[in-house]
């Protein structure tokens, strides 16, 4: 008895040590791997190397516990996808069963909208200001999920339909003073014609392509903002923009702020509504079927342009609105402000929400925006981590923090 | 005409250190139908990591021909293990996946290494020393070709004949193009597919290593930014050749490199990368497949 028990003992006395080994060698690899990067630092002007060991123990370290988390990580996936295979069901996540019961439902939504009322007037107007920019990404977020996480189509030049949105705003305000209330219908149907007219061309390529293409487009739009002078001004962009009025009144500074964040709110509230019932139509399952399947989606005669055609455009218009709002909010728009960046910050807001699901992404989007803005301390590592969040959660969980359930029917007897 | 020749010339070392890249790409591709959007980063980084080995060699003393030929390998050996790395960790746990994943995987790692770079070393713009020494012979012709022009052009040539005599002739190469062929099938007939996916990564590296040397090297500068237009542009050259073909790549990166020489020469140098993705997008739109590339017809 004493003996089988020692010898089971001793199994895994030897797998513990295998699996040192192992984290040994990865950060071995990774110390070689981070060297000249990390450690050496040279000033090629003054001719000065600066060697930084510390940096070399950092790695070192952190990638030997690094290299346990991601195996035992890795171990919890296998698992959860041979559960997958034999039928048997995941536990549905907390969030999830509250939102299903009524009882918690109701006091939860007016709980939180108590918090939005509040929230204005019980903190200054600095913290009001980070929470509409919060707000614009929700929506900038929910608008791409509807190209990205219900289509299935890879945008990586959102960003220019944002900025289409926003010099809209700024170029007819400037020319011909009109108000924010008259531009921003204007911005949301600019929004849609410049995805239509983008989209057409490049949506009957496959997947991949049309990840590069838009990425192209992006590119190209703000290169174009950049260099034409007589039309946007170049890289000095426009000042001076009008912030929104209320019937012609004109707000204070601080009034102002407050009905931006009021606007955003109903704005995010109107999205919501809209992302909800375009899921469950005719059209939401056709750009859900066609994500899971193209041919079989063709086959079921849904005409395959026109629907990735609508994705894109619907989605557009968002951008192309909340373009209109970032204007009026800072008054001074410039090209640096839509680079390719801003495109991949939205698309990690929507990886890491959970790419279809509008509870995901408003999270995904709270998570990303406010915490940066809060951990100053790492506001540099800011898009190194969105980086790291895109690859870990397409590694371990695709579906994003809260996984999007699509409504099934049961058939009981 | 002096002009047209220069520009000629200057079009094709453009269009050569584009091909370095572009191969990259379309290997991976041709293997794993993946866009490798970390690859413009892998390319960054042997650039970096051949000016910080030049600098830490020559305040050592070595000769100069040591200087160039050991930090040429270091850049190469470097991104090869950074190609590797990045396969093992952002690709291979998504093998069996949605094509959504690897691809939004890769962006991430793009950015993930981008500001990696920029953390560790800085934002500003290095001064990368030229290497390349000036060739006594070229001095008449100085204003139409550089001597580092010339070994832009030598080098990549050279590179490309080594790649198709390994694809073509070698167990390594057989290997690879069964794999592109039918994954499966090569792995039923005893292919160790993992370990030729890693090979393609490791090779497509160091050549993006080798145009990082070269062409920071013809520049005179590099940052951290520099991966991400020139892996734009070498996906560009990859699907203007079709992409998954190795000749196609080529050809492509030179199409490329000529226009983008020709219209700045002739039109504007303000809208450079405009013209690229002008391209790119004008390809795709009425040849999706490519010059060389074949249609290809999806099976259910």
């Amino acid at each position: 008895m004493g003996g089988l028990r020692l010898k089971k003992f001793r199994i895994q006395l030897m797998i513990k040590a295998q699996e040192i080994k192992k984290s040994f060698l990865v950060s071995i690899w990774f110390m070689f791997l981070t060297f000249p990067i990390m450690v050496i630092r040279v000033n090629p002007i003054e001719e000065v190397i600066e060697w930084r060991w510390k940096n070399m123990l950092i790695v070192g370290i952190g990638s030997f516990l690094l290299s346990f988390v991601w195996r035992y990580m890795l171990k919890k996936r296998e698992a959860g996808e041979k559960r997958a295979e034999t039928g048997e069901s995941g536990k549905t996540f907390l969030i999830q069963r509250i939102l299903e019961e009524r009882r918690f439902y109701i006091p939860l939504v007016t709980g939180l909208t108590i918090i939005a009322v509040a929230f204005p007037f019980t903190f200054s107007m600095y913290q009001t200001s980070i929470m509409t920019t919060a707000l614009m990404y929700i929506v900038l977020g929910l608008g791409l999920n509807i190209v990205v996480g219900l289509a299935g189509l890879l945008d990586l030049g959102y960003v220019a339909f944002y900025a289409v949105g926003a010099y809209s705003y700024a170029l007819l305000n400037y020319h011909f003073g009109l108000g924010f209330w008259s531009v921003l219908p204007i911005g949301a149907v600019l929004g849609f014609i410049f995805g239509v007219l983008l989209g057409f061309p490049v949506l009957r390529l496959r997947g991949d392509y049309l990840a590069i293409v838009t990425l192209g487009f992006g590119e190209i739009i703000r290169l174009v903002l950049e260099n034409w002078n007589e039309f946007s001004f170049g890289p000095s962009g426009i000042a001076n923009i009008d912030r929104p009025g209320f019937f012609g009144i004109q707000f204070s500074l601080q009034a102002a702020s407050i009905y931006l964040y009021f606007l955003m709110i109903g704005l995010v509230i109107f999205t919501i509504i809209v992302v909800n019932r375009l899921q469950n139509s005719r059209i939401g399952r056709a750009w859900i079927a066609l994500r899971e399947d193209e041919t079989a989606c063709q086959a079921m005669g849904i005409d395959k342009t026109k629907t990735k055609l609508r994705a894109f455009a619907l989605g557009a218009t968002w951008a192309g609105m909340v373009g209109v709002i970032f204007a009026a909010k800072t008054t001074f728009i410039n090209p640096a402000s839509f680079t390719f960046l801003e495109s991949a910050m939205i698309l990690s807001i929507v990886v890491l929400g959970g790419m279809g699901s509008i509870l995901g992404v408003i999270i995904g989007a709270l998570i990303l925006i406010l915490l940066p803005e809060y951990l100053r301390a790492f506001s540099d590592y800011r898009m190194l981590i969105f980086g790291a969040i895109m690859v870990i959660m397409m590694v371990f969980r695709p579906q994003g923090i809260i996984a999007n359930i699509r409504r099934t029917y049961k058939f009981d007897e | 005409m002096e002009y047209f020749l220069e520009l000629i010339l200057g079009g094709l070392t453009r269009g050569s250190i584009y091909a370095l890249i572009a191969l990259g790409y379309t290997m991976v591709y041709g293997i794993i139908e993946l866009i490798n959007f970390a690859h413009g980063e892998i390319y960054m980084i042997g650039a970096f990591t051949a000016l910080i080995f030049t600098s830490v060699l020559t305040l050592l003393g070595f000769n100069e021909i040591a200087v160039i030929v050991l930090a040429s390998l270091s850049a190469v050996i470097y991104s090869s293990a950074y190609g590797y790395t990045v396969e093992k960790i952002a690709y291979m746990p998504l093998r069996s996946a949605s094509r959504l994943s690897p691809l939004i995987s890769a962006i991430g790692m793009s950015i993930f290494l981008q500001n990696y770079v920029l953390l560790a070393q800085t934002s500003d713009f290095l001064p990368f020393p030229n290497l390349i020494p000036e060739f006594e012979f070229i001095k008449p012709y100085r204003y139409i070709i550089s001597s580092s022009e010339i070994i832009i052009l030598l080098t990549t040539s050279t590179a490309m004949i080594l790649l198709t005599f390994l694809i073509k002739f070698t167990r390594t190469g057989k290997a690879m193009r069964a794999t592109a062929q039918d994954r499966k099938m090569a792995m039923l007939v005893g292919v160790n597919v993992n370990r030729v996916i890693s090979i393609t990564f490791i090779i497509g590296s160091a050549l993006a290593a080798l145009g990082g040397v070269l062409i920071a090297s013809h520049v005179g500068q590099i940052n951290f930014y520099i991966g991400f237009i020139a892996g734009i542009k070498a996906f560009t050259a990859a699907v203007l050749g079709g992409i998954g073909s190795i000749p196609g790549a080529v050809l492509g990166a030179l199409v490329l490199g000529l226009t983008e020489s020709f219209a700045t020469g002739y039109i504007s140098s303000d809208y450079e990368d405009v013209f690229a993705f002008g391209l790119l997008v004008l390809i795709l739109i009425f040849k999706p497949a490519g010059i060389l590339g074949r249609v290809t017809t999806q099976k259910i």
